[in-house]
Parts: structure tokens; C-alpha cells; sequence
């Protein structure tokens, strides 16, 4: 990660259309792919609860959830404060691209209501893991808006000549991407390990009681 | 504000939030560790001459 920030703020060139600015784009794009991702392993866990009937998938779900939520509401900020300062708009109701990850966000947002709204058990699992299995309709339509759209907010960088970028700046970029799944996979095994140790706990403490 | 302001405040916000994460993730697990010694303490005055506490439990403590 920090190699990534050394390559994004220091080593690569300035960009002559957008300036210091597109910077951003080192942390933003990746930050919003990781919580495509994590929105897509979550749905991938809920379908594995179904479909084997395992409980432990429903924790994998919701951590996932939680974490693409997370990367989710960091994509917001990157974003809007990147729009201010290359277009000096916060935020466009008018693209396709930034209203649609927001439906997919809240969506997102209204698992956890949904999720502890219900009591802990089977119905609460499977109710999460179909909710769950919606969103996952969302994201290639959010992944593809950016295409559609065509709006002068977000232009099309990857297309079918590859990458509209310097070799440095698309290094940088796979660097960043690389720190940030691998930050999110950390966080998730980390939360997902304190979520496991407190259940047995709690197991234990009515077993000893 | 600058360009590069809003740069430093995108690369803030992130680190802000992940080092909020990480915070939080702390102390559940600091939680977690008291409530292991705890339960370890309570089965220990249980059954003080039998040694029922499993090894990887006596270890955390």
C-alpha cells in the first residue's frame, strides 16, 4: 500500500488534461473495484448457503457485505471530492454511472436492516442470502453504465485498445489495485476471525453456565 | 481549496476510515481476549482438580 501511495503522489507524471487531480484515480478506481468485488463474494457466499445449506456461509456473506459497504461509502467520498476538483461538481444526479453505484451502496445499506430486523437463525440467514443474490443483478449493470453513460463526468478509460494511460500511470495503477484487494482480504479474514471467536465464546459461556 | 488539497483529502479520507477500521477490529479482539480469560477463569473454579480446559483456550489466556 505504501509503495502504491509512493507511486501515485510522487513517481508518476502529472496528467495534462486533468493536472495534480487524477491522482485520485490511483486510489479511487481500485477502492471501487474492490467493493465490486466484495459485493460479488458476498452474493457468491449467499448462493453457497442456499445451495449447500451450510450456515457458516451466511457470516462469509454479511462480512463480505460489510466490507464492500465499507470500500462502498469510500468510493463515494474518493469520487465526489475527485468531481469537485477536476469538474467542480460534489456530484452529478445527471450520470448514470454515479447514481447507479449509489442504488447498488444503499441496497447494500438495507441488508444490514434487513439482516437485524430478524431474529438469529436459519430464516435470518437465508432471508440475507436472497437479498443478497439481488444486489448481484446491480453490479455488472453499475460496471457497464460507465460505458453507456458517456457523460463528460466519467470518461471511458479502459476500452477495447486498452488502457487511455501512460505505461506509469497504468503500473501505479495495478500496483494500487493489488495493495487495496489485498488490504480488503486482510480486513475480511481479520473481522471474519473476530465474528467466529465470538460466537464460539458465546457458545462456550451458555455451555459453562 | 487546490488540486492538490483535494488530493491529500481523498488519500486522508481513505487512510482515516481504514485506520478507523483497524481500530475498531483492535478492541473487539481486545474484548474477545478478556471475555477468553474470563470463561477460562470460570471453568478453572468449576472443576478446580480436573483439567477440562481445552489446551488451545489455556494457551490464549
Amino acid at each position: 500500500m505504501g509503495l502504491a501511495i509512493v507511486l501515485a503522489l510522487i513517481v508518476v507524471s502529472e496528467d495534462a488534461d486533468q493536472g495534480v487531480s487524477q491522482r485520485i484515480f490511483s486510489i479511487h478506481v481500485p477502492i471501487a473495484l474492490t467493493s465490486y468485488f466484495c459485493f460479488g463474494l458476498g452474493a457468491w457466499k449467499a448462493l453457497l448457503l442456499l445451495w449447500r445449506n451450510d450456515e457458516r456461509y451466511d457470516l462469509e456473506s454479511y462480512v463480505a457485505i460489510h466490507q464492500g459497504t465499507i470500500f462502498g461509502s469510500l468510493t463515494l467520498v474518493t469520487g465526489s471530492i475527485w468531481a469537485k476538483a477536476s469538474w467542480g461538481v460534489w456530484w452529478a444526479w445527471s450520470s448514470n454511472q454515479l447514481v447507479l453505484f449509489l442504488v447498488l451502496f444503499l441496497f447494500y445499506c438495507a441488508y444490514f436492516m434487513l439482516r437485524f430486523s430478524l431474529e438469529e437463525g436459519p430464516v435470518r440467514a437465508r432471508s440475507s442470502a436472497v437479498y443478497a443474490l439481488f444486489g448481484v443483478v446491480l453490479i455488472p449493470v453499475s460496471f457497464l453504465a460507465i460505458r453507456l453513460a458517456e457523460d463528460f463526468i466519467h470518461p471511458t478509460v479502459f476500452n477495447r485498445e486498452g488502457p487511455q494511460m501512460s505505461a506509469s500511470m497504468f503500473a501505479t495503477f495495478c500496483v494500487a489495485w493489488a495493495a487495496v484487494t489485498l488490504l480488503a482480504y486482510v480486513l475480511y479474514r481479520l473481522e471474519l476471525l473476530g465474528k467466529r471467536v465470538d460466537a464460539d465464546l458465546r457458545e462456550l459461556r451458555e455451555a459453562l453456565r | 481549496m487546490t488540486q492538490g488539497q483535494y488530493v491529500a483529502a481523498a488519500y486522508g479520507v481513505v487512510f482515516v476510515v481504514v485506520l478507523a477500521y483497524v481500530a475498531i477490529i483492535a478492541a473487539k479482539l481486545a474484548r474477545l481476549q478478556r471475555q477468553t480469560a474470563e470463561l477460562l477463569e470460570l471453568a478453572r473454579r468449576r472443576q478446580p482438580r480436573t483439567e477440562t480446559v481445552p489446551r488451545e483456550l489455556a494457551r490464549e489466556a
